[in-house]
């Protein structure tokens, strides 16, 4: 489909959206709940960097980074429209619901991908600007338009754009990519799996009804259940890790150890529960918790590394 | 021989009030990163930027 034929197209059951959505229509196309997630990890790139940097320059940086990862929800939400309103989950955004016209929500996305890259060039460096770019253009172009409608693999590989904030923000502190901030970027990336195929279990027929090859869909819930363990497997020492190597506190180091539990019990009952009526519960538990897992690790992360900025501050 | 063009319909009491919103929200972002670049240059370049050059 052309870009001019996308614009036109109408997805839902209001054709015209002229001034039918106000700031707050449009701030849901950032998709809020994924941009808190993403300051959070963003933030704790921060303060893992080595060096240190002015308040007003870090509040800038998170701020831009913020609002690119908004810009790219927002591109997206234009490019899957169509398939979007197919959906039970997502058919009353925005976009496919027709509250916002879908050139109005490429013009929004595109307008702030800019100025937050801009910004972020201009506030930090031109290395950290570049990770942020090359993070947008790999939400929407490599796993949005490309990826997420050809293979099961989708949100395998596209999940390196989820996992790209911390090691932006870690250049926006110190200019460059260290091993601490890829570490991070592991978590969120191996984390990205099992959080998503918990809820496409439950989901596979939205998905299937809208074309998207995802896992449980394209390879059977079976084997979707296996790679969910797998990948679980892999988290949960990855998530310890950076415990292990002096990057987070005690703390830390605990609370890491208990949720790698609950999240191998968790993905464990996905795996053996594979029928009857405690099949979908068991997945969507396994789904809330991941949420709560990556949250309550960053959140500690930025805690124990942020008290020691805050006294560096002398707050 | 083309028709006339129909003028627009006029806009509903709600669609105005979406409007003025969104009017006033783009003021302030912009009003915002006006503000931000500024205090970014002051924190980057420091009060020297107020001196002229010699």
């Amino acid at each position: 489909m052309s870009l001019l034929s996308r614009e036109s197209a109408s997805v839902g059951a209001v054709v015209s959206a002229d001034y039918a959505a106000g700031p707050s229509e449009f701030f849901s196309l950032l998709k809020p709940r994924v941009m808190s997630l993403v300051v959070l990890t963003a933030l704790a790139g921060m303060l893992i960097a080595p060096g240190h940097v002015h308040p007003v320059i870090g509040f800038a940086s998170l701020l831009a980074i913020s609002i690119g990862a908004g810009a790219a929800g927002a591109l997206n939400m234009w490019w899957d429209a169509d398939i979007d309103v197919l959906m039970a989950r997502t058919r009353l955004r925005a976009v496919p619901s027709g509250v916002i016209a879908p050139g109005e929500a490429l013009y929004f996305g595109v307008t702030l991908a800019f100025f937050s890259v801009l910004t972020l060039a201009a506030a930090a460096n031109l290395m950290a600007a570049a990770l942020l770019a090359f993070t947008i253009f790999f939400y929407v172009v490599i796993y949005t338009m490309w990826l997420k409608r050809l293979t099961p693999q989708n949100i395998v590989i596209g999940g390196a754009a989820g996992a790209l904030p911390p090691v932006v923000g870690c250049a926006a502190v110190s200019g460059s990519v260290t091993l601490d901030s890829l570490l991070l970027f592991a978590i969120i990336f191996v984390w990205t799996p099992p959080h998503f195929w918990a809820l496409a279990l439950v989901k596979s027929r939205d998905y299937e009804r809208a074309g998207v090859p995802m896992m449980p869909n394209a390879k059977g819930p079976a084997r979707t259940r296996l790679e969910i363990l797998l990948y679980s497997l892999a988290l949960a020492p990855l998530g310890v890790a950076p415990w292990l190597t002096g990057m987070a506190g005690g703390l830390y180091g605990a609370a890491s150890i208990v949720l790698g539990g609950v999240l191998l019990a968790l993905a464990f009952r996905v795996y053996r529960v594979r029928d009857g009526a405690a099949a979908n519960p068991a997945a969507m538990r396994l789904f809330g918790f991941t949420i709560l897992y990556l949250f309550v690790l960053f959140g500690l992360l930025v805690f124990e590394r942020g008290s020691g900025v805050f006294e560096r501050w002398g707050l | 021989m083309d028709p006339a063009p129909r003028a627009p319909a006029p806009l509903t009491e709600a669609q105005l009030r979406n409007r003025r919103r969104r009017n006033l929200a783009i003021g302030l972002a912009v009003g915002f990163m006006a503000l931000l670049f500024y205090v970014i240059t002051i924190v980057k370049v420091g009060p020297g930027v107020f001196q002229p050059m010699p």
